[in-house]
């Protein structure tokens, strides 16, 4: 394996939206790319979110959302891992957002948006190029 | 060490940090775990078993919910297959624990088997290291769930639980290798399904039989495993479940203590040679690559038939690890 430490991935969905079909897509479309990935399912709190990524020690968190309740969960969640030190760990957005809430949600760190169209394989690159594993704690 | 205080006071970050460092094999962690090991033998391990689907995950969550109930702290490592292709890994058996996850007193880690058979993982024995270290007073761990030959969790485990649900058919008969042999209980999980008592039955005759085998050849020990019907997602029969638990717990404990050290000896064994044959190996690996090979060279002429994997093993453990003979 050598110096290559496997990314470790959550992706989760806050709020109520109840259709997980993407988010189990994207799961296993990460999963093909050697990744290992948690997936929590639905119904996420923020607070459920960031605990889950705290305790698995995640390098990225995926944030699949269709109910449009972005506007709040996601700055809670950035709030969050600000509160917990963990504002290290990438966190991105998938799913239905109005365009004009995009800038909005880079501004406050989300580092990318992929909306309904987003080809797998450039998610994966994506991943590749700016998700970097943890570097050792000792 | 910083991070040895960190796990003794039971810091998340730091803990979740070590368990990744252990299961990517960060050589710096095995001064780390020598450092901890004095501090371990207090927590309580229970493993559950079992085909995939059988229900095990909402078990944990279910005994979870009772040993909190009582002000006990849990930790929950939870196996998952790795793909062999990809290298990667789904793991989901924490979408069954939702409950938990905001329970400061429930550490819940969910880790890839990554090319390891047996049901475990190489860094378990080291991850409930960590956790017993930590503090928590029960360590629930689940394992990959493939059933068969899924026999290693007895080693690291002091109750080992083995879950099945009735309609696997005739394939009562399918569980019977191996797995029979390590449940100290057994569950016949959703049994309101058609079937469950024709399960239970099967399963009685099974024990019966390989208890009554092992007596005669001297082997036996006198504890009966029970057989607890649950539907886990109703919470039916889960304090049977856990009661069951405790009776063999005591039975570990107090009415047979040389029962118990006999459990503990093995786990320590295992843990023991499962850590050497690591090293060994690694030792190999780098005394290979110091003779300016590899193991893919070597593997090459193999397979040209220049050598057998046999001799050559042989002959490498000969020339790096034997002592020359004084003539």
């Amino acid at each position: 394996m050598g110096n290559e430490r496997k990314l470790r991935i959550l992706i989760a969905k806050p709020g109520l939206d109840g259709h997980d079909r993407g988010a189990r897509v994207i799961a296993r479309a990460l999963r093909d790319a050697g990744f290992e990935v948690i997936y929590t399912g639905c119904h996420q709190t923020p607070e459920q979110i960031v605990q889950t990524a705290l305790q698995e020690d995640v390098d990225m968190i995926g944030l699949s959302i269709l109910s449009g309740a972005h506007n709040y969960s996601f700055p809670r969640i950035m709030e969050l891992l600000r509160e917990n030190n963990a504002e290290d760990i990438v966190v991105v957005g998938g799913g239905i957002f109005p365009l004009e809430d995009i800038p909005k949600l880079k501004a406050i760190g989300i580092k990318e948006i992929f909306t309904p169209g987003s080809k797998l394989e450039d998610i994966v690159k994506w991943v590749r190029e700016n998700v970097k594993p943890r570097k050792a704690a000792a | 060490m910083e991070i040895v205080d960190q796990v003794l006071k039971g810091d998340v970050r730091a803990v979740a940090r070590l368990l990744r460092d252990i299961d990517d094999q960060v050589p710096s962690t095995r001064s780390i775990l020598k450092e901890l090991y004095p501090h371990t033998g207090k927590a309580y391990v229970i493993g559950f078993t079992g085909p995939p689907g059988a229900g095990k995950s909402t078990l944990v969550d279910q005994i979870t919910a009772y040993y909190r109930k009582l002000g006990k702290t849990v930790a929950i490592i939870a196996i998952d297959p790795t793909s062999p292709f990809s290298g990667g890994a789904i793991l989901g058996d924490r979408i069954r624990m939702q409950r938990h996850f905001l329970d400061k007193d429930v550490f819940i880690r969910s880790v890839a088997t990554r090319g390891h058979f047996g049901g475990l993982t190489k860094s378990t024995h080291d991850m409930i290291t960590v956790f017993d270290a930590m503090g928590k007073d029960i360590i629930i761990v689940e394992t990959v769930g493939v059933g068969q030959g899924e026999v290693e969790i007895a080693d690291c485990a002091h109750t080992t639980i083995v879950v099945t649900v009735p309609g696997l058919g005739d394939d009562i008969q399918a569980i019977k290798a191996g797995i029979m042999e390590i449940g100290n209980i057994f569950v016949v999980n959703k049994a309101d399904r058609e079937g469950a008592k024709k399960t239970v039955q099967e399963l009685r005759n099974l024990l019966e039989m390989g208890r009554k085998f092992r007596m005669d050849i001297g082997e036996g020990d006198d504890w009966e495993p029970p057989i607890v019907e649950t539907q886990a997602h109703k919470g039916i029969g889960i304090e049977e479940l856990c009661e069951a638990i405790e009776r063999h717990r005591a039975y570990l404990t107090t009415q047979k203590p040389e029962q118990f050290r006999k459990v503990m000896l093995k786990r320590t064994l295992h843990q023991f040679s499962e850590t050497l044959k690591d090293e060994l190996f690694k030792e190999m690996v780098k005394r290979i690559e110091r003779r300016g090979e590899s193991l893919e060279t070597i593997a090459e002429r193999i397979f040209q038939k220049e050598l057998d994997p046999y001799s050559v093993s042989r002959q490498l453990i000969r020339e790096e690890f034997v002592q020359h003979e004084e003539n």
